[in-house]
């Protein structure tokens, strides 16, 4: 009975992990074929350019309001904080840095897997379920070609740039509250933040961070959409997988690239 | 929608954001002057550097003239080796002393050159010779409290 229960327990284990390891086999063959099938999708153009107005230009709003807010919020809490030990003349360096290093990537990159990526999974799992894509097998066009890899690509092409206009409307915000509100001196705001902040380490890094971010959100998002179940419960279980399995990406890979990047820099 | 609305929008997008990386590099990273302003070298040895980094600036009469390019220990002297990387346009006499300091109690290490009076100036990879190294706060008080204890005794 005791030993039954015991086999029970590590059969459930050894199930979930041969699940997941044949679901990253699967996404990983995914990813390649996607690759082998982008060609076709920079020689169309203009399907890529579609998704990058779908996956960017629509982000646009959420991305700029969220970037101004939260450097305005960062600038009135680092201002409480600095103010005790008469650093306010820092608040340029504390905002430029938390912006460019972590915010910017990351919560760009939560907002564009709610806001895009959940976005191209449920297109890509309801063309699946009303049989789109195998009307397109039927007519021989690929729909890896036509479909998939043009989101794929319009998703790592608007990421990095969301992420980046996401910084920069976080510092203005800051420079608004900071300077504008508050009263700092505006060159000391400037010139602390220009003297601290490095481009390769900081700014370089960020954007390859923001570039790696943007490649797995987009590639959670067409997998889940094209592996999706053929039915509205299924559309609506691949679009909530793509949005948690890409946050919870997000934040891994996240700490994985920080320690990899930024770890000793302040002892240098 | 149709192409050229298209076409558009996604160049709007792509302008903004390309204008937003070089607002980072530019105005935030300060790309232009870090990095790819021509200089020259300078050294000078140290018996302690305490807490200079890299990219430490360095200052004459309060102006950032250059930055700390490279920090290493001499195997011979157990002297620390700063490399400076001073900017185009600044020169420096040869009797310059060269002295680390802290902006404030707490705040940030940097190099402070005093020229002298002499003629000749120093001229790429030339070694400061007059260091004055960084003031240890823990020696200090330590020092201060020996002193104090010697004083007391001879009382």
């Amino acid at each position: 009975m005791r030993l039954d229960t015991v086999a029970w327990g590590l059969r459930r284990i050894g199930r979930g992990t041969l699940n997941s390891v044949t679901r990253l086999g699967f996404a990983s063959r995914f990813f390649v074929s996607v690759l082998v099938h982008s060609p076709p999708a920079f020689r169309r153009i203009n399907l890529t350019l579609r998704e990058v107005y779908f996956s960017g230009v629509l982000s646009l709003v959420i991305v700029v309001v969220s970037g101004l807010f939260v450097g305005m919020v960062l600038a009135l809490q680092g201002y409480e904080v600095l103010n005790r030990y008469g650093a306010d003349e820092s608040l340029g360096i504390m905002v430029a840095l938390s912006l460019v290093r972590e915010l910017g990537p990351v919560v760009s990159g939560l907002l564009f897997a709610s806001r895009a990526g959940s976005a191209m999974t449920a297109e890509i799992g309801l063309m699946k379920t009303t049989e789109q894509l195998s009307a397109m097998e039927m007519m021989a066009v690929d729909p890896l070609a036509r479909v998939v890899a043009p989101r794929f690509w319009g998703g790592i092409i608007s990421m990095p740039l969301l992420s980046a206009l996401f910084a920069t409307l976080g510092v203005f915000g800051a420079y608004l509250v900071g300077v504008k509100l508050i009263g700092i001196d505006a060159g000391a705001f400037w010139g602390n933040m220009q003297a601290a902040v490095d481009f390769r380490v900081d700014v370089v890094n960020g954007f390859i961070k923001s570039a790696v971010f943007a490649l797995a959100i987009s590639l959670i998002a067409v997998f889940e959409g094209y592996n999706a179940q053929p039915t509205a419960e299924g559309v609506s279980t691949a679009t909530t997988r793509t949005v948690v399995a890409s946050s919870l990406t997000i934040l891994a890979l996240d700490f994985v690239l920080t320690v990899f990047m930024f770890r000793g820099i302040g002892s240098r | 929608m149709n192409r050229s609305t298209l076409d558009l929008w996604v160049g709007i997008f792509v302008t903004i954001g390309i204008a937003a990386v070089l607002f980072l590099s530019l105005r935030v990273g300060n790309l232009l002057t870090t990095s790819n302003a021509p200089g020259y070298r300078l050294e000078a040895a140290f018996d302690n550097i305490g807490g200079l980094k890299l990219r430490a600036p360095v200052k004459a009469a309060g102006v950032v003239v250059g930055r700390v390019e490279r920090i290493q220990l001499d195997p011979k002297t157990y002297q620390a080796l700063v490399t400076m990387k001073i900017d185009k346009g600044y020169e420096f006499t040869r009797d310059t002393i060269a002295s680390i300091l802290t902006s404030g109690l707490l705040g940030e290490v940097y190099i402070g050159l005093d020229s002298g009076g002499d003629t000749q100036m120093l001229a790429d990879g030339a070694r400061i010779t007059k260091t004055q190294s960084a003031v240890v706060l823990e020696k200090l008080i330590g020092q201060f409290l020996f002193d104090k204890a010697a004083t007391g005794n001879s009382k």
